[in-house]
């Protein structure tokens, strides 16, 4: 089996500053894995890497996604080609309807891969059943994008959009910011029923208690730019135990190439 | 690595989509203007003597006035000795019906998108189609005329219904108002005539659509719209015209009247040749544009979205004599690469209770400079008027300018004006939102510059909202992907 997602020996600056060094991740169709980190340690920059955004700098290494080479695809490309991020700050766009936003985009990808529109009446089906089952009130979905969402309202509708487009992998960066408990247990439960074979997710996360909800396959330490450590899920509640201390980098191995 | 600024500046490669030339047969005048010019464009007009006389006053009092300077915006002199002033398509007379056009002025339009015919497209719209400097069909002529509304050329209406013209052509715009109007007062060849009936609703939207063709000539149309006690009408413009290297002069006025209770809704999609990348060419869009609410509760509105022309100056006015009566003023006006604006509006509250709004949304890209300006004046009669102006501006990369100016006058101490002011920059952040949800990057700034706009598009009529959103995206269209 082919892995969906394939990141090997990757470097990341930003600035000049290395962020992301020697960073492997192999992610396979079906599986759902969760990259855990302190602040600082280089989680949003593994989000925004894969998504696409300026100003991130790969200095070495390479990333496959479904086959294809990502980095040499726009961040729209990549929409089409199926990856998702849930972002940590969605962004506001006044006089932007958030529902015409979402279909604006979802017909962009649908004419990026040779498909028709999607017709007005099917879309408002769609929109209306996936908005109920994340706790997205329909009043929410005629404001502009995000402009006065709450924090929690902001992640919510993040995830309609993770439903409505349904992408092949999902990064989640932080979604559970800002989430307050029953907030976070309708979001992972949007998020769970996204799991399927076909369909990989990344989440990314500070905290241990989204993976109470989204439980996964594999669980990666990031400290400082690498992956110290990986395993199944227990590693999460290890971790939850102890801290990120006991994965410092030794002094006597420095962490970045940044000098 | 490049950033969102450096690729949004490859949005200033816009070309401009509407500057083919028509090869037609025309007939123009020679360059140059004195009284000849003048008495001979009212003898190929067959004007009767009030006229000729009224443009010769407007043209000696043009003779002793100066271009104003003092606008925010920079042009070489303009020699108006070579300009053409009367340009037509050469036909021997008027069509009888729109079946006689001329096929390559039906062409043009039909390439502009706005076939001449009676359906499809535009139906229930009535439109008037005026080619350089004459009006060459008006369709739904019938249908209005049951309704006792009159929609056609104004020379058509010197001819037909000379005593409405008399009365009210000059009547909010004098001649000598201003220097681009006396120019217009003496030289305008013709331009679009409404007159709505008392209590009579128009049942559909009419429309000029203004092209310039011929090349060394000027446009300088002349709109006349009445609206009779009770009624309502909107009006819809819009222009283009060929892309040359040398600059052309556009030097229109509007002149709008609201008796007791009626309403005037005037909208304007303007997308003259703004010029090329360097701002070559272009075209000088000096518009005078003004409407009187002379009877008790009228309204007149105006909203304009302005993505075209080298430089736009203009400031489509409301004078609020009747009491209650309304005046608004909605505004998108772009600039990309070289063009300058400097618009905005007036408002003059002269009746009791008048009430008045401003939205105006600029948009700068490329080395675009764009300024509002605005007058909000409320006289010692004007008990209780009321203005809210909001004034917001948007800027794509950092070598562009936007500018306000508001000006407000209060001699009345029960007048309450407010104004709000902002600007803000397409963000980084925004555009790669957009991207990452599939959206291409022209898309992503047609989309946040739209949302940008909305509170004036909602105001264009649902027809042409369409238009001029696919206009907005246009304009600022690169050669990204």
């Amino acid at each position: 089996m082919t892995a969906l997602l394939e990141i090997r020996d990757l470097a990341v600056s930003v600035d000049g500053k290395t962020i992301l060094d020697e960073f492997e991740l192999v992610v396979g169709a079906g599986e759902v894995h969760a990259v855990m980190g302190p602040n600082g340690s280089g989680k949003s920059t593994l989000a925004y890497v894969l998504a696409g955004r300026e100003g991130y700098q790969v200095t070495r290494g390479t990333i496959r996604f479904l086959g294809r080479d990502l980095l040499t695809l726009e961040p729209e490309e990549r929409a089409a080609a199926g990856l998702f991020l849930a972002m940590q700050y969605p962004v506001e766009i006044p006089g932007v309807a958030n529902m015409y936003f979402l279909r604006q985009a979802m017909n962009a990808i649908r004419k990026a891969r040779g498909e028709p529109d999607i017709s007005a009446a099917d879309f408002m089906k769609r929109l209306r059943a996936q908005a109920e089952l994340v706790g997205v009130p329909p009043e929410l979905l005629k404001r502009d994008l995000n402009a006065g969402f709450s924090g929690g309202e902001k992640k919510r509708n993040e995830i309609l959009q993770l439903l409505m487009l349904e992408p092949r992998l999902a990064v989640l960066d932080e979604t559970d910011s800002g989430l307050d408990i029953d907030a976070l247990r309708t979001v992972a439960e949007g998020v769970n029923r996204l799991r399927s074979p076909e369909r990989a997710m990344l989440v990314i996360t500070h905290y241990q208690r989204l993976l109470d909800y989204i439980v996964p396959d594999r669980v990666h330490v990031l400290v400082d730019g690498r992956i110290r450590r990986s395993g199944g899920k227990e590693l999460a509640l290890e971790l939850e135990a102890e801290g990120y201390a006991a994965f410092q980098p030794k002094p006597a191995e420095p962490a970045t190439a940044a000098a | 690595m490049a950033t969102a600024l450096d690729t949004v500046r490859e949005y200033t490669g816009h070309e401009y989509k509407y500057g083919w030339v028509t090869d037609i047969e025309s007939e123009v005048a020679p360059k140059g203007l004195d009284e000849a010019t003048i008495r001979m464009i009212s003898a190929k007009k067959d004007e009767p003597a009030w006229l000729t006389d009224w443009r010769l006053e407007a043209y000696r009092r043009w003779l002793t006035m100066e271009e104003p300077r003092w606008q925010k915006v920079t042009y070489p002199p303009i020699d108006y000795q070579a300009i053409s002033y009367y340009a037509a398509p050469k036909q021997k007379e008027r069509p009888k019906s729109l079946d006689e056009i001329d096929p390559e002025i039906r062409k043009t339009y039909d390439k502009l998108g706005i076939p001449i015919r009676e359906q499809e497209v535009l139906a229930g719209v009535a439109v008037d189609y005026v080619f350089d400097s004459v009006s060459v069909a008006t369709t739904f002529k019938n249908k209005l005329k049951e309704l006792g509304v009159v929609f056609c050329s104004i020379s058509e209406a010197v001819q037909e219904h000379p005593e409405l013209v008399r009365r009210y052509l000059g009547s909010v715009v004098p001649q000598g108002d201003n220097f681009f109007a006396a120019l217009n007062s003496a030289v305008f060849t013709d331009g679009s005539f409404v007159y709505v009936p008392k209590g009579v609703r128009c049942p559909m939207e009419l429309s000029t659509y203004f092209r310039i063709n011929a090349a060394e000539t000027g446009q300088f149309e002349r709109t006349l719209i009445i609206a009779d006690s009770g009624s309502y009408v909107s009006y819809l413009e819009g222009c283009t015209a060929p892309q040359r290297d040398e600059n052309q002069l556009h030097a229109a006025v509007v002149e709008l009247i609201a008796l007791d209770d009626a309403e005037i809704k005037y909208s304007t999609v303007q997308n003259w040749y703004p010029g090329d990348a360097e701002g070559r060419g272009g075209i000088y869009n000096f518009v005078t544009k003004r409407g009187a609410c002379r009877g008790r509760n009228s309204k007149i509105s105006w909203t304009q979205v302005e993505t075209g022309s080298a430089i736009t100056w203009k400031y489509p006015s409301c004078i609020l004599q009747g009491d209650n009566s309304v005046g608004e003023f909605y505004s998108v006006a772009v600039t990309n690469n070289h063009q300058q604006a400097d618009t905005g509006t007036k408002m003059i509250h002269i009746g009791k209770n008048t009430r008045s709004r401003i939205v105006a949304k600029g948009i700068s890209a490329g080395r675009s400079d764009s300024t509002y300006r605005g007058l909000v004046r409320v006289l010692k009669s004007a008990e209780g008027a009321r203005n809210h102006t909001q004034c917001d501006s948007m800027l794509i990369g950092d070598r562009c300018g936007a500018h306000t100016v508001p000006y407000i006058e209060v001699r009345n101490p029960t007048a309450k004006c407010e104004h709000e002011a902002t600007t803000s920059k397409i963000s980084d952040d925004q555009l790669f939102y957009c991207r990452s949800r599939g959206i291409s990057e022209e898309d992503a700034v047609a989309l946040v510059v739209n949302g940008f706009c909305r509170e004036v598009m909602d105001e264009l009529p649902m027809e042409f909202a369409v238009e001029a959103r696919k206009l907005l995206a246009i304009s600022l269209e690169g050669s990204v992907g």
